[in-house]
């Protein structure tokens, strides 16, 4: 035996045959998935950023994802991507002197928008704070677990997304899986979004939350009304936040968010900005309102104010 | 020239009087009213919350001589204490109407419907009656952008307790080190 050959022996060589088989192999796992029923795998890999898509790329995902999870879920669900309402800015304004604490707010979010449950995400975060020292975060506790409230000498200050009209989240993310839409309104696209958490990192709210797991969604608690960019089920390895139920109140006759409807006391206000005659106007035009963290210059279009 | 001055003056009078009459009327209006929208004639407002079977309160009251001497209710109504609410200084008949039981009655002896009660509670309580009409008291629900549903001050405040009862707060979140 030649030296020559003694080599092949232990060399790898890539001849024509070897090529072609690799490629068959190759071909034959990409197509292997079509067979059983998950050919959305392939789709959903390659589809664009939703801001890319035109208006049938559209209706083509989103009746794909309608199928898709209403075989998950086992009902109809609905699937929109409802764009925002010319002249419309929403804002939200909170009622300091008011809200008891009782978190209804947060599981009334996340029941309207599908949050998961186990692990639990809460897009909503009410912290105690003592009236003595006034709005100081360092102090804040968020666990608090009284037989009641409210309790003596604390006021609580519920937390969620502020929808920043300067966002910081959005300027870090490296993809640009995350954006401000005209109406104020930060989303997120879940098909895009790499999970990098860098927006977590900049969002001085804490407002954003990551899916570390699969998230455990019960089919019965299922709200099956959903949105492209707000509260259709979530993907591993994804972002979620709070998007002001756009769901619900993007619409010619918008629903209050599900957080205000909840309240028991009344300490929730929701509006469009750029309405004169509209409750969020009133409540800014009227009361004492401050804005979280107001030196960060995010601009935030969440108010909190005091209604005595 | 004194002609002319004195014409002016008048017309001064006339013209700040009517603006007056103006601003008092839509004073008059905001307090009578409810909340309107300018898009339709007004909000959905739940029937007001009485005990189950006790209205009209005529049915029973009809058949009794009304009694107008200030007193502790010993065989009926009993169950009605006035708390957290000047019970020292008032009783009954200072927001019931003595003769009309159906009726509420306001301090200018006007009657009122109970589904008109936010007029009797704006007497004293103006400040919240106003910030009610603009939407900032109290909780709206249905549409922000349409129909909405506005309730009354009796639907969230016990009008002979107003105070609100404290709650049991919902669970709190899990701390991040027990997610698995």
């Amino acid at each position: 035996m030649s030296d020559m050959e003694k080599r092949d022996e232990h060399v790898f060589r890539l001849t024509r045959r070897k090529a072609l088989k690799g490629l068959a192999l190759g071909i034959g796992t990409m197509v292997l998935p079509a067979k059983d029923a998950s050919a959305s795998v392939w789709e959903s890999f390659f589809q664009k950023n939703f801001r890319e898509l035109g208006k049938s790329e559209r209706r083509v995902i989103l009746e794909r994802l309608e199928k898709e999870y209403s075989a998950r879920y086992k009902k109809p669900v609905r699937v929109k991507d409802t764009g925002p309402i010319e002249g419309v800015l929403y804002g939200y304004g909170l009622d300091l002197s008011r809200c008891i604490g009782c978190r209804r707010c947060v599981y009334g979010c996340v029941t309207e928008n599908n949050q998961s449950r186990d692990p639990q995400i809460h897009w909503i975060k009410v912290l105690r704070l003592a009236k003595e020292r006034g709005v100081d975060l360092e102090h804040s506790e968020q666990y608090y677990n009284p037989a009641t409230v409210p309790e003596e000498g604390h006021f609580y200050m519920p937390v969620q997304c502020h929808q920043c009209e300067n966002p910081p989240c959005t300027k870090v993310c490296p993809v640009q899986a995350t954006w401000k839409e005209i109406d104020g309104i930060v989303v997120v696209d879940y098909n895009w979004c790499i999970g990098c958490r860098y927006c977590m990192a900049a969002c001085p709210y804490g407002a954003r939350h990551f899916n570390w797991k699969k998230p455990g969604l019960p089919a019965g608690e299922m709200n099956p009304e959903t949105h492209y960019l707000g509260n259709r089920p979530r993907p591993v390895g994804v972002v979620e936040k709070c998007t002001f139920c756009m769901q619900r109140t993007r619409e010619p006759d918008g629903m209050y968010p599900a957080c205000l409807e909840v309240c028991p006391v009344g300490a929730r206000k929701f509006g469009n900005l750029l309405d004169p005659t509209s409750e969020i106007r009133n409540v800014i035009e009227n009361k004492r309102v401050f804005i979280l963290k107001e030196d960060l210059n995010t601009q935030p279009k969440f108010y909190y104010f005091y209604s005595v | 020239m004194i002609h002319r001055r004195l014409v002016l003056a008048c017309f001064l009078v006339f013209i700040s009087l009517s603006v007056f009459e103006l601003a008092e009327a839509a004073r008059r209006e905001f307090w009578l009213t409810p909340p309107k929208l300018e898009s339709d004639e007004s909000y959905m407002v739940p029937p007001p919350p009485f005990t189950e079977g006790i209205f009209p309160c005529s049915e029973c009251h009809k058949e009794m001589t009304p009694n107008p001497k200030r007193r502790e209710l010993t065989e009926e109504h009993t169950n009605i204490q006035l708390k957290n609410h000047a019970e020292k200084e008032r009783w009954c008949l200072d927001c019931h109407d003595l003769k009309n039981r159906d009726k509420l009655r306001l301090v200018s002896g006007e009657q009122i419907d109970f589904t008109e009660s936010y007029r009797l509670c704006g007497q004293c309580h103006g400040d919240k009656y106003r910030d009610w009409k603009t939407g900032i008291h109290g909780k709206r629900t249905g549409q922000w952008n349409g129909k909405k549903q506005y309730l009354l001050c009796a639907h969230c405040h016990n009008p002979h307790n107003p105070r609100f009862k404290k709650l049991q707060p919902k669970p709190p979140p899990m701390r991040p080190e027990n997610i698995r």
